[in-house]
C-alpha cells in the first residue's frame, strides 16, 4: 500500500466517523464538531488524490486551503446559531431530540 | 520505515477522531478535536502539502479550537451546558456510515490515474508572477474562487452579527475577559504577540515564493489579536467602528480593483497580465491578509454581548 492510498482510506474513515457523529450527537456543538470532521476527511481524500505520483499537485492544495477557511466561517456562524438557540430555549439540543429522550 | 510512520499517524488520526465523536463530555470532545487538527497538519506535511499544513494548524486546529472552547463558555453562561443524555446506540447509523466509508474507499481504487505532471500548470507558472504554485493558483489562475471566498467570510460575519440582540448592538464584540494579574494567560498575552506578529507578516511576505500566504499569515495575525483580547490586554472593538469595517472590506476591494485592471489592460476580468502580475499579487496578498485577519478574529470572538463595562 502506498502513502496516498493510506491517507485516502484515512480520509474515507474520517468522513464515516463524522457522519456518525452528526447523526448520533444530541448536543448541537458536538454536531458542529462532527461536521468539521466530515469536511477535513474530504480534504484529506482530495489531498491524497493530488499527491499520487510524486509531488503534491498545487491545484487541490489551493482548493483545500479555500475550503478550510470557508469551513471555519461556516462553523463560526453555526456556533453563533447554537448559542442563540441555547439562549432562547435554555437547551443546547433540538426540541425534537428532547421529546425522544 | 516511512510507511510505518504514515500508518502510525493515520491510526492516531482515526483514533482521535473516534474519541472526538464517541467520548463523553463536550469539552473533552473539543480538546480531542484540537489534537486531531494538529495531527492532521502533520499528515499534510507527509503528503507534501506544506501550505495546507500551515492552514490546517492555524485555522483547523487553532482558530476552530478557540471558537469551540469559547462556545462552551458561552453555553455555560446561558445555563444550557448540561449535555443531553446520550441516546441509544445507533446501530443502523453506524452501519450506514461504515457503508459510506466503504463506498469512498471503493471510489479511490476506481479513480483513474492522473496524467503526470500537470503539464498546463507547469507551462503557465512562469507567467504567474510568483514562484509558489499554490499562491499562483489561489491569486491568479483561480482568482474567482479566492475572491468569492473572501466575500463568503464577510457574509458569514454579517450573518453572525445579525444574531446579536438589539440591546447589545452597541456593546463591544464578544464577552469581556477576566484574567488573573500576573497569571499564565496574561504573561502569554505579553510574550506571544510580538513573535506572532513577526511570524504572521513573514508568512504573508514569503507566500509569493515559499509555503505561506495571505490565509496562513492572516490567520496568525488574527490569533495574535485573539490572544491579546483573551489576556485582557486590548478591548475588542464595536460593530460600529468604521476603521475596522474598512479593514474588513479592503481585501475584496483591492482584489476587485486588480481584476478590473486586468480587464482594462485587455487580459479580461481577474486575469492578471504578466507585466503587472507580480506587483498585483503582492498588493492583493497584503490587503487580503489584513481583511482575513480582522474578519477571522471577529468571527471567532462572536457577536457583541452585554457584560462590558461602559
Amino acid at each position: 500500500m502506498t502513502g496516498p492510498t493510506l491517507y485516502a482510506l484515512t480520509g474515507a474513515a474520517l468522513v464515516g466517523i463524522g457522519v456518525f457523529g452528526l447523526i448520533s450527537a444530541r448536543h448541537l456543538l458536538r454536531r458542529v464538531v462532527a461536521f468539521n470532521l466530515i469536511g477535513s476527511g474530504l480534504f484529506v481524500f482530495l489531498g491524497a488524490a493530488g499527491a499520487r505520483g510524486g509531488a503534491a499537485d498545487p491545484l487541490p492544495q489551493a482548493l483545500i486551503i479555500t475550503g478550510i477557511v470557508v469551513a471555519l466561517s461556516a462553523s463560526a456562524l453555526a456556533v453563533g446559531l447554537v448559542v442563540a438557540h441555547a439562549r432562547a430555549s435554555g437547551r443546547p439540543a433540538l426540541p425534537e431530540e428532547d421529546e425522544e429522550a | 520505515m516511512t510507511l510505518a510512520l504514515d500508518a502510525t499517524l493515520c491510526g492516531l488520526i482515526v483514533a482521535v477522531a473516534l474519541a472526538t465523536v464517541l467520548g463523553r463530555g463536550v469539552f473533552r470532545a473539543i480538546v480531542f478535536f484540537i489534537v486531531y487538527g494538529l495531527l492532521l497538519s502533520v499528515a499534510w506535511v507527509r503528503l507534501g502539502a506544506v501550505d495546507v499544513a500551515l492552514a490546517e494548524a492555524a485555522i483547523g486546529a487553532g482558530l476552530t479550537g478557540v471558537l469551540f472552547l469559547a462556545a462552551v463558555g458561552k453555553l455555560a453562561r446561558t445555563g444550557a451546558e448540561a449535555e443531553p443524555a446520550p441516546g441509544r446506540p445507533h446501530l443502523p447509523a453506524a452501519l450506514a456510515c461504515a457503508g459510506l466509508t466503504g463506498a469512498l474507499a471503493w471510489a479511490w481504487f476506481a479513480l483513474p490515474e492522473p496524467e503526470r505532471p500537470g503539464s498546463d500548470l507547469a507551462a503557465a507558472l512562469p507567467r504567474a508572477g510568483v514562484e509558489n504554485p499554490v499562491t499562483a493558483v489561489l491569486l491568479n489562475f483561480r482568482a474567482w474562487d479566492t475572491l468569492l471566498e473572501s466575500i463568503v467570510l464577510l457574509a458569514a460575519l454579517v450573518g453572525l452579527w445579525l444574531l446579536a440582540r438589539d440591546e447589545d448592538w452597541h456593546d463591544r464584540l464578544g464577552l469581556p475577559q477576566h484574567v488573573r494579574p500576573g497569571g499564565v494567560m496574561e504573561s502569554f498575552g505579553r510574550l506571544l504577540p510580538p513573535v506572532g506578529v513577526l511570524v504572521g507578516i513573514y508568512l504573508v511576505y514569503i507566500g509569493a515564493d515559499r509555503p505561506g500566504g495571505a490565509f496562513q499569515g492572516g490567520t496568525v495575525l488574527a490569533a495574535v489579536g485573539l490572544v491579546a483580547a483573551l489576556a485582557g490586554l486590548i478591548r475588542t472593538p464595536r460593530v460600529t467602528g468604521h476603521l475596522w469595517r474598512a479593514a474588513m472590506v479592503v481585501g475584496p476591494l483591492v482584489f476587485l480593483a486588480a481584476g478590473v485592471a486586468g480587464a482594462a489592460l485587455g487580459a479580461g476580468f481577474l486575469t492578471l497580465p504578466e507585466p503587472i502580475a507580480g506587483g498585483a499579487i503582492f498588493a492583493i496578498e497584503i490587503a487580503l491578509a489584513s481583511s482575513i485577519a480582522v474578519t477571522l478574529a471577529f468571527l471567532v470572538i462572536g457577536p457583541p454581548e452585554r457584560g462590558h463595562r461602559r
